[in-house]
């Protein structure tokens, strides 16, 4: 063991394991992001809003639950449906008469979205933190290659994060909605003249991008605070890994919160206090050498 | 000739408002005078974003950070070097536009979406320099009580100053989209294929007028120091530009005042909505959903094409 050490020092190690653990995060939100971006083609900047009220809606649920264990599998139930029903009336209702506009229009109309949904969490939930319990049986350490302590909880994200990107592969290349939307990215009109409902093809794959983004934010909420503004950065962030992976690409997802999250925490290691120019950079530089992207994009 | 008519009538708009601004201090209170300077260095921000978003069809997603560049280095100038308060004016937008240029030739490769997100994710790490570099830029507290000049130090000269400035770089911005360059611009929007087929060099026009708008951006945050004598890594954070581009948006993208006007909307709008409730966001929000359903070519563009028509129906009837 002294002599893995030796090779990488445990300093970096349990670095590196604090960034996958951001990296799955990353990578359930971006993942929705990308799924909605390449199939719907619209730059949603109120994903990170309902990141936000993903977490605010685990809040919720785990003090309506007592606070235990049961309470965060409830939240982990409850708060992604809660915000797939947001989405899905936000859909039906508003973005569904606007497919044809512009990229730019979207995206402002999005920002409207985000602007209004910041708000309403406001109004719902108040200014003040919020802080989420971690449950009873994830509390403690494993140690890794011999005595390095790793939070249980963190374990348990870099368990869930390879099941959301096989599910969601399914989900893409294996059911016939996914399929469809998959054909419907390429070629709406000609998906619908085969007589398709595109229309509510398009809703759902707009709300399972939106259930992962609400997703993520009950898998964050124990291990930050929950607070309003929550989303900017991870909006930023989450388009950034889009972008840099390839638009619709779900592994390009992956492998951009792979590159952004590490390239945080090690950041960090090296420089503390611009430590988080490192993912910024990482993403110009890839952007410089690969414009449009590491993976193939859909568009 | 419906044209040259309508431009007649739109000068003669245009001059008057410049007579009613340049009287407005001696009729409005100090908050409004305040508030005027605001919408008036706003718009600006707002117009040099439009010379490239709606003349020249570039997706100019994170403009704030010129405009916050050019506000830090007037700001940093005037605290922390002795030349003349006058130069820092001058460097301060300079200092936006070699930013620009930079950032455009990184940027200019790429197209679309790509090429906002680029340049998002470059005025990020800008943001994130001056947000962290305590020593240098104050970080989050940003710069507080900007040492100006005498004759621009109160509030009524500090408006005057900004009306002045701010009228000059609207004419000279009008100039260059009447100019062929601006000409060759909104062909390069429309059609950049054909544009660079009768042999207009497509990278460096775009490269040049992201160049201007960055200059003219950072004149916007010049003034700022001005008016408001405090700067703040807020000014480069990227919801302010997504805020400049709801400005464009609402006055209208194809119209040149359209965005000063949509700026004075948004600013009144935001004063007004805020002494009766903290939820300004949810408003705006709102106001933006309507505008995106019923007026995508903004209230500028709405108004032209209602004149438009009231102007060829009697041409008919003759």
């Amino acid at each position: 063991m002294d002599f893995f050490y030796a090779i990488i020092p445990p300093k970096v190690l349990s670095q590196i394991f604090v960034g996958l653990s951001r990296t799955t995060i990353l990578f359930i939100v971006s993942s929705g992001l990308s799924l909605i971006l390449g199939v719907l083609r619209i730059p949603n900047v109120a994903h990170g809003s309902l990141y936000m009220i993903g977490a605010f809606m685990a809040y919720s649920l785990s003090v309506l639950f007592g606070g235990g264990d049961l309470g965060f599998w409830m939240a982990l139930i409850g708060a992604p449906l809660g915000v797939a029903i947001i989405s899905l009336v936000a859909e039906r209702g508003v973005f569904r008469y606007l497919y044809e506009r512009e990229h730019l229009m979207l995206l402002l109309l999005t920002f409207a979205f985000s602007l209004v949904f910041g708000d309403l969490v406001k109004i719902v939930w108040g200014t003040e933190y919020k802080s989420v319990p971690v449950p009873q049986m994830f509390h403690g350490f494993v140690y890794l290659f011999g005595g390095l302590p790793f939070p249980l909880y963190n374990l348990f994200l870099l368990i869930v994060g390879p099941i959301v990107a096989v599910a969601l592969w399914l989900f893409v290349n294996k059911t016939k909605i996914g399929k469809i939307g998959r054909a419907a990215a390429v070629d709406r009109e000609m998906v619908g003249a085969v007589g398709i409902n595109v229309s509510w093809v398009f809703a759902i794959v707009f709300v399972i991008g939106c259930l992962l983004a609400g997703l993520g934010g009950v898998l964050v909420a124990p291990t930050v605070s929950v607070t309003l503004g929550m989303d900017h950065t991870l909006i930023m962030e989450a388009f950034l890994i889009v972008i840099m992976g390839g638009l619709g690409n779900i592994w390009g997802a992956l492998l951009g919160a792979l590159i952004f999250g590490l390239s945080q925490s090690l950041g960090i290691l090296i420089w503390s206090q611009f430590g988080i120019i490192f993912p910024y950079a990482a993403v110009i530089v890839v952007l410089l050498f690969r414009p449009t992207g590491l993976l193939k994009s859909t568009w | 000739m419906v044209q040259s008519r309508m431009r007649g009538k739109a000068q003669l708009y245009v001059y008057a408002g410049i007579v009613v601004l340049f009287v407005l201090p001696l009729i409005l209170p100090r908050f409004y005078i305040y508030l005027t300077s605001i919408i008036l260095l706003t718009g600006l921000l707002a117009t040099s974003l439009n010379l490239v978003l709606g003349y020249g069809g570039i997706f100019q997603f994170h403009h704030a950070v010129f405009y916050g560049v050019g506000a830090y280095a007037t700001a940093l100038m005037l605290t922390k070097s002795g030349l003349s308060p006058w130069l820092s004016f001058i460097v301060g937008p300079l200092v936006s536009g070699f930013l620009s240029f930079i950032m455009g030739l990184i940027c200019i490769r790429l197209s679309k979406l790509y090429f906002g997100m680029l340049q998002i994710s470059l005025g990020s790490l800008v943001w994130i320099i001056v947000y962290r570099w305590y020593s240098f830029t104050g970080g989050d507290d940003g710069i507080h009580g900007v040492p100006l000049p005498d004759i621009i130090s109160s509030p009524n000269s500090a408006y005057y100053f900004t009306l002045i400035v701010t009228a000059a770089c609207l004419f000279v911005t009008y100039k260059m989209i009447r100019s062929p360059f601006g000409s060759a611009l909104q062909g390069i929007r429309d059609n950049p294929v054909r544009s660079e087929m009768i042999g207009i060099n497509v990278k460096r026009h775009q490269l040049l007028a992201l160049i201007i708008a960055g200059f003219f951006a950072g004149v916007a945050g010049s003034l700022f120091i001005v008016v408001d004598n405090t700067v703040f890594p807020d000014m480069l954070f990227w919801t302010l530009s997504l805020e400049v581009l709801i400005m464009c948006l609402l006055g209208g993208w194809f119209t040149f005042l359209g965005p000063m006007l949509g700026a004075a909307i948004i600013i009144m709008l935001r004063t007004f909505v805020s002494t009766y409730t903290t939820y300004w966001a949810l408003v705006l929000g709102v106001l933006m959903m309507f505008v995106i359903f019923f007026l995508p070519n903004g209230v500028l563009g709405y108004i032209e094409e209602k004149i438009k028509k009231d102007f060829i129906e009697p041409v008919i009837k003759e």
